[in-house]
């Protein structure tokens, strides 16, 4: 057999369907069905990341034609550069993730059979390589509900809380009104593509060559968008997100949030840059808007929770956001023909889409290993946890560093590039235009500046201070799986943040494929080190030196001062001379976030009440103060709460045809066929 | 490869870390002259930071490793955009590394430390002087960005080299967009920098306090680490203004001659700036938390206005 990226991505979706097989027959011996399934997973999963990468590197695509699928409906796959790319992503944070599940699911032992939740972890991978590998319309939308429904019974893996089995049944639904409208825009597509006798509309292949007029582009354009922004979350689509990926089991929110949701950027890219490949400007405006919605409003209800892993799923909101503000610049530089601009929109995209999965992945499972050993989700509840779990404390901060895009780490150079593309405006011909997307810069800004204020709160009410809650769990550091899972997760991400040359030139393939033009030659120009897109005099950044440098200097000053050692005295908090200080004093997750609630208020609903239990002959010194507050997604109360009582209504109205007499409903049915062979002799 | 850059890279370290307390105690002796004090002289923030160096560390007992960390990577952040903000010449080698947008991102990893250093002690003091700093900069970060695109756009280039070396060619002019952005830059500077009317640095009234807060726990070297890279900050957003809207002066050549010159220009426009930020200062009365909405707002909204008037008018 002759080994090709293809074949090798293909072995490794087999070997997960395989262990799902496996899986499904073992309920005994579950913790060696969980070492076993999770070692295999993640091999499986390094395979697939190192064909996704051999394939980007090799910049060509394969295709293959499989046997089954319906008949005469064979199932293509194709493996090119952004497939590739997709996988690598995908097999990199899966690879990371299994290896942390092998300790992570563990913790499940003696509460609950795990066997469903392995068959549905390894179903879920396999269905989101096939939508990334998948040439056709019925292959993708197949691999697409496979992904969703193994997604629904991960989500819905804890069954036992009504909270769960209601997020799960939000996201089922969001989840399939999307893929309706995906389904549509598909059919558009291939009814434009049927030339030929033999049906193969339905393939990518032709519906690329299809000649659609403008306004079924738009149509399908926005069916397609549709379907895939409620998958990614793009607000509005939102809600359903930050319900289903907290109560997920960790292993499955990280793999949920890294990589489910870029499945769905991976359609928009594909649909839009592949599929219909022209297109007006105001589509990439539109795209850059709701991006930018998207991140401003992601992280400004990510502020206001005190839910962990609910926080970081807001935040999965805001970097999807990022991620569209950079390919709906690319799209709006590639309609006005301006290749090379386009092409740096796109790489600043997928190169977050990149790093989001990477360092989204990390913090869900450092929120998992917190949940493990306390047992909480509320931050509220938490703190000080740094000095019981350091590595646990310290892999988490490089998450929270790498997501609030501060150099050297990852998410600061896909920001950069991104700003870069914004700078490259003046270069647009339409005035309107231009004068809009500068205000697109300065809300990512405030994106990137409020994100680093919700993870210094992320991360200081959870890991510093002193345990805030009121009963004190054993509390134990991660074990060695979740930490490996960890660590190669943090290291990923240190090295996308100070190699990003290298990364870009193996991925700029893509862009040349898709945008015609490549930055590389301009973005690795002075060697791996420097990261120069458009020019040297326009913008450089060397992620390596500014490391190197604050590490000199951080080991300079440090040497120094301690040539001669020095006393520390460890001594109690200074409490101002009150005596009386206790933990509940501290900043907690609400408190911190007051000043940017106040600000940003007319944003959420909230309704606060404070209510004092007064103290008898001390009017101003009350016995008790009781403080409420309660934060909701305007969205749900605007848009969604409406659909849903209109649901309720008209399934109320239909509901009384059924009268549970027989009489009725052969009425019915005689009307029907009256009515019938009326209209239709 | 000459030696010279590095020379005169090494040089202006050294001067931004000798000269940064000198700068600050010029504030506060002008600040002492306009309020009718007697002032303790220029070397008096010397004789603080010598004072701290060599006193012994009093470290809370819930204090992680976060808490002793940070003041190293404040300091070390600092230095770094030192050596990247173009002082006494454009041609430092370590110029091309980090663009504008990188030096207000060191800036940020400084803060980002310090509010969890803040956070670390579990005393209330400290949440709350990190959530307000959080706060103001999550406000400012964007108005700063803006201002400071607007002057990118202006000489097409993030680089400060690259900006003043526009400049310097003559293909800049006065434009109104510049304007704009430099108001909004005084006004971000202010905030950032924790002076009046955003902070007073000079406060430790509970109720008032921001930076001050957050370093309260602090003690010994650490706190000189800190206090030292606070001066050292004030001294980079005056060099920063400089460069982008009045580098003149900032040595072009890759000669040690020049650099004598550039330093007496640096050392004018420093002590201008000392005596208008206390002329600000004096003139104002630190704001209420919640009014710095509008102060920063209007901040964002000039920088926005400085933006569109470039695309309008230039």
């Amino acid at each position: 057999m002759i080994l090709d990226p293809i074949s090798l991505a293909c072995s490794a979706i087999v070997l997960l369907l395989a262990t799902a097989a496996v899986a499904a027959f073992s309920r005994r011996h579950q913790a060696f069905l969980i070492t076993l399934s999770f070692s295999l997973s993640a091999v499986a999963s390094f395979l697939v990341a190192a064909a996704g990468a051999w394939s980007v590197a090799n910049g060509i695509g394969d295709q293959v034609i499989l046997a089954v699928g319906l008949p005469d409906l064979p199932f293509h796959l194709r493996l090119d550069a952004l497939s590739g790319f997709f996988l690598t992503v995908i097999g990199l944070l899966s690879l990371f993730v299994s290896v942390y599940s092998i300790g992570y699911v563990k913790g499940y032992l003696g509460h609950r059979p795990v066997t469903s939740l392995v068959i549905f972890y390894c179903l879920f991978v396999a269905g989101m390589l096939m939508v990334v590998l998948a040439d056709d319309a019925l292959c993708f939308l197949v691999s697409w509900e496979i992904m969703a429904a193994a997604s629904y019974f991960l989500v819905i893996f804890e069954n036992e809380k009504p909270e769960n089995r209601r997020a799960a049944f939000l996201y089922l639904v969001v989840a399939h009104i999307g893929a309706i409208a995906i389904l549509l825009s598909f059919g558009i597509l291939a009814g434009f593509a049927t030339k030929s006798e033999d049906f193969i509309g339905y393939t990518f292949d032709s519906m690329r060559f299809a000649q659609l007029p403008i306004e079924w582009a738009t149509a399908a354009f926005f069916l397609s968008f549709f379907g895939f922004a409620a998958k990614a979350g793009v607000i509005p689509l939102h809600v359903w997100l930050p319900e289903a990926h907290p109560v997920a089991p960790s292993n499955v929110s990280a793999l949920m949030s890294g990589v489910m949701l870029k499945t769905a950027i991976y359609g928009i890219v594909r649909v839009t840059f592949d599929l219909i490949h022209v297109f007006p400007v105001w589509w990439g405006a539109i795209v850059l808007i709701l991006g930018l919605i998207s991140a401003v409003m992601g992280v400004l209800y990510a502020l206001m929770q005190h839910d962990l892993k609910r926080l970081l799923a807001y935040h999965s909101v805001e970097n999807i956001g990022i991620i569209l503000i950079g390919i709906g610049l690319a799209m709006i530089f590639k309609s006005f023909n301006l290749p090379l601009l386009a092409a740096l929109g796109l790489i600043a995209g997928l190169y977050h889409t990149m790093n989001h999965a990477i360092f989204k992945g990390l913090l869900f499972m450092g929120a998992g290993s917190v949940l493990h050993s306390t047992g909480e989700r509320n931050m509220e509840e938490m703190g000080g946890l740094i000095h019981k779990m350091p590595w646990t404390a310290a892999l988490f901060l490089i998450g929270c560093v790498s997501i609030s895009a501060l150099p050297p780490f990852n998410g600061f150079v896909s920001e950069w590039l991104t700003f870069q593309a914004f700078l490259l405006t003046p270069a647009l011909p339409n005035p309107l235009i231009r004068l809009l997307i500068p205000l697109g810069a300065a809300l990512l800004a405030l994106t990137g500046a409020l994100a680093a204020a919700c993870f210094v709160k992320a991360f200081g009410v959870t890991f510093l201070g002193h345990w805030r809650g009121h009963h004190h769990p054993h509390v134990h550091e991660a074990g060695w799986s979740m930490r490996i899972g960890m660590l190669l997760a943090a290291i990923t991400c240190f090295c996308l943040g100070i190699l990003p040359s290298a990364f870009i030139s193996w991925m700029d393939v893509i862009a040349e494929q898709l945008t015609g033009t490549t930055i590389a030659s301009s973005a690795g120009r002075y060697g791996w080190m420097w990261l120069t897109p458009v020019s040297y005099e326009r913008a450089s950044y060397s992620g390596f030196i500014v490391f190197l440098g604050i590490l000199t200097v951080v080991a300079l000053t440090f040497l120094i001062l301690h040539v001669r050692p020095k006393n520390i005295h460890r001594v109690p908090i200074w409490d101002c001379g009150f005596e009386k200080i206790n933990q509940r004093m501290q900043y907690n997750a609400t408190s911190f976030s007051m000043p940017i609630r106040r600000i940003f208020g007319y944003l959420f609903s909230i309704r606060e009440r404070v209510e004092l239990a007064p103290q008898a002959g001390h009017k101003a010194f009350p016995k008790k103060i009781h403080y409420h507050i309660s934060i909701r997604d305007r969205f749900w109360g605007l848009l969604y709460k409406p659909v849903v009582d209109a649901s309720f209504w008209v399934s109320r109205k239909v509901g009384r045809l059924q009268q549970g007499r027989v009489q009725a409903y052969l009425i019915y049915s005689f009307v029907t066929i009256i009515v019938l062979l009326v209209f239709l002799r | 490869m000459t030696t010279i850059p590095y020379i005169i890279e090494l040089l202006q370290v050294a001067v931004l870390l000798g000269l940064a307390p000198a700068f600050v105690g010029w504030v506060r002796m002008v600040k002492c002259w306009t309020q009718g004090r007697t002032s303790a002289g220029l070397l008096q923030p010397y004789r603080d930071l010598a004072k701290l160096f060599s006193k012994e560390i009093l470290l809370a007992e819930n204090a992680s490793w976060i808490f002793r960390f940070t003041p190293y990577l404040v300091f070390g952040t600092t230095v770094l955009a030192g050596g990247i903000i173009p002082i006494l010449s454009i041609d430092l080698p370590l110029a091309p590394t980090a663009d504008v947008i990188v030096i207000v991102a060191l800036f940020a990893i400084a803060r980002f430390f310090t509010a969890l250093a803040g956070m670390d002690i579990g005393t209330a003091f400290g949440g709350m002087g990190s959530s307000r700093e959080m706060m103001i900069a999550s406000l400012a970060e964007p108005a700063m960005l803006m201002a400071i695109f607007t002057v990118s756009l202006a000489n097409r280039s993030t680089s400060l080299s690259e900006i003043i070396q526009v400049i310097y060619s003559g293909q800049s002019v006065i434009r109104p967009s510049l304007a704009f952005a430099f108001l909004a830059f005084v006004l971000i500077a202010l905030a950032e920098t924790g002076r009046v009317p955003v902070d007073n640095p000079a406060t430790h009234l509970e109720l008032t306090m921001v930076h001050e807060a957050m370093i309260l726990e602090y003690s010994g070297r650490h706190l000189a680490l800190i206090e030292w890279a606070g001066m050292m900050k004030l001294f980079l957003f005056t060099s920063l203004g400089v460069a982008a809207f009045a580098p003149w002066g900032i040595a072009a050549r890759e000669e040690l001659s020049a650099v004598p010159l550039a330093l007496m220009y640096m050392i004018v426009k420093l002590g201008v700036v000392g005596i208008a930020i206390v002329l600000i200062e004096t003139g104002l009365a630190k704001m209420r938390l919640f009014r710095l909405t509008e102060f920063l707002g209007a901040a964002f909204l000039l920088a926005t206005l400085g933006m569109l008037a470039f695309f309008i008018l230039d």
